[in-house]
């Protein structure tokens, strides 16, 4: 329920205030976010699963943003950012859809 | 995430109790292996890159025990979750339940109150405009080789119209003039030859024959000496006297171009007034004569005389312009 809450509060925030994203934010912001929704996919099938570990998820959650903005910032600095964001995406896109594969099975139960 | 490696499809439907601890329990196992451990330090260096996350707050307890316990049943069949399982199991199987501890639940509103804002904002951000500034070296020099390509295009194409601009502007001035000069020259040979109304100075020529004495002859001889005289064109009691006027009849019932003329006889003739009035009284011309036969002439000279009698323009049926070219 949380989660939920605080996932619909923040994006009334966001609408809300409508902040400018930072300059030095701007090729990380899309990147933590999507790896942030893989946290969260993660953490629902956890869930479902009945083993959600509330700081498994948190230290996850944090450690798949930081790592994916590293990644994408590495990249900039090595002159691949594109490539290595794209990469980012692809592999955290995959994630998501096997998370979201098996949390499918739990509530359709196919 | 803590739900393990990427590729944790589950391979069979009907296996969902026996497939899904495989998938989460490496994760799961590292994890409550750091956890049991020494909880304290470990936390710090995991919440360090973000500090907004109450990294203070952190070392608070988080249970200790691993998850797998909980659901000891599924975990069972985890061979990494269970050597870590039987210490704590027995003790904290109940307390790991998500929302019983605040502090998590907490940290969770927190980070998902993030997503949610960084998720809106960025959709914001991206639907709002193409953001140059927050683009990267390689898509500013793509973006900027594909606008210096379609400049050069424009470029060419400006250049390609400037020249046809070029090419058309004179020979349309000249087709312009050209037009010009034809309507003019048109509006000219109309009035020579009556087919256009005109005015200017002249005179009015009454020539009264009361007797019937006035023949075809002196209508002619009239006529030639005005033109003689400088007539720019001339009308006959309304009829417009043009290249190929004809002056039929007797006297007294005279015509021109078939149209009856009657006593006293109107010209109106444009031309030069003085030159006019003199050539038509010089001794042995149209005046004196027509006095001596019992006529009358009387000659008003004007500044502005109007000759609108019209006649209808002669289509040539056989002659055609020559066309050099």
């Amino acid at each position: 329920m949380i989660p939920i809450l605080g996932l619909a509060a923040g994006v009334l925030l966001g609408l809300l205030f409508d902040p400018t994203v930072p300059l030095w934010l701007q090729p990380y912001l899309p990147i933590a976010v999507v790896a942030a929704l893989d946290a969260v996919f993660g953490g629902f099938r956890a869930r479902l699963d009945g083993i959600f570990d509330a700081k498994v998820f948190v230290i996850s959650f944090v450690s798949n943003v930081v790592v994916a903005a590293l990644i994408v910032f590495l990249g900039d600095q090595l002159g691949v950012g594109a490539q290595l964001s794209t990469a980012v995406v692809v592999v955290l896109g995959i994630r998501i859809f096997g998370n979201a594969a098996a949390i499918r099975r739990h509530v359709f139960r196919a | 995430m803590s739900t393990g490696p990427p590729g944790s499809s589950v391979p069979d439907g009907t296996g969902d109790d026996a497939v899904v601890p495989d998938d989460l329990g490496p994760g799961q196992g590292a994890q409550a292996d750091a956890e049991t451990g020494e909880p304290a330090p470990e936390e710090p260096t995991h919440e360090a890159p973000t500090p907004d996350d109450a990294a203070g707050e952190q070392p608070a307890p988080v249970d200790p025990a691993p998850e797998a316990p909980a659901t000891g049943d599924e975990a069972a069949q985890s061979a990494t979750t269970e050597p870590e399982a039987p210490p704590g199991a027995p003790a904290s199987a109940g307390r790991r339940r998500v929302g019983r501890d605040p502090l998590a639940a907490a940290l969770i509103g927190v980070l998902t109150l993030l997503l949610g804002f960084a998720l809106a904002v960025q959709v914001r951000s991206v639907g709002d405009e193409q953001v140059l500034a927050g683009a990267r070296e390689e898509d500013l020099v793509r973006i900027l080789d594909e606008l210096s390509a379609r400049e050069s295009r424009l470029r060419d194409q400006i250049s390609d119209q400037r020249a046809a601009l070029r090419e058309l502007a004179p020979s349309d001035g000249q087709s312009s003039t050209a037009l010009e000069a034809a309507r003019a020259r048109a509006e000219e040979i109309g009035i020579l030859d009556g087919t256009v109304a005109a005015e200017g100075p002249g005179l009015v020529l009454m020539i009264r024959d009361p007797n019937d004495v006035v023949r075809v002859a002196d209508i002619v001889d009239a006529i030639q000496e005005l033109r003689g005289a400088g007539a720019e064109t001339m009308q006959i009691d309304g009829a417009r006297v043009g290249v190929s006027t004809a002056v039929t009849g007797v006297p007294g019932d005279l015509a021109v171009d078939g149209q009856p003329i009657t006593a006293p006889y109107e010209f109106v003739v444009i031309g030069s007034p003085q030159g006019m009035e003199t050539a038509m009284n010089i001794p042995g011309g149209v005046v004196p004569h027509i006095n001596s036969r019992g006529g009358s002439v009387t000659i008003v000279p004007s500044d502005r005389v109007v000759v609108d009698a019209l006649r209808p323009r002669d289509r040539p049926q056989y002659a055609a312009p020559e066309t050099d070219d």
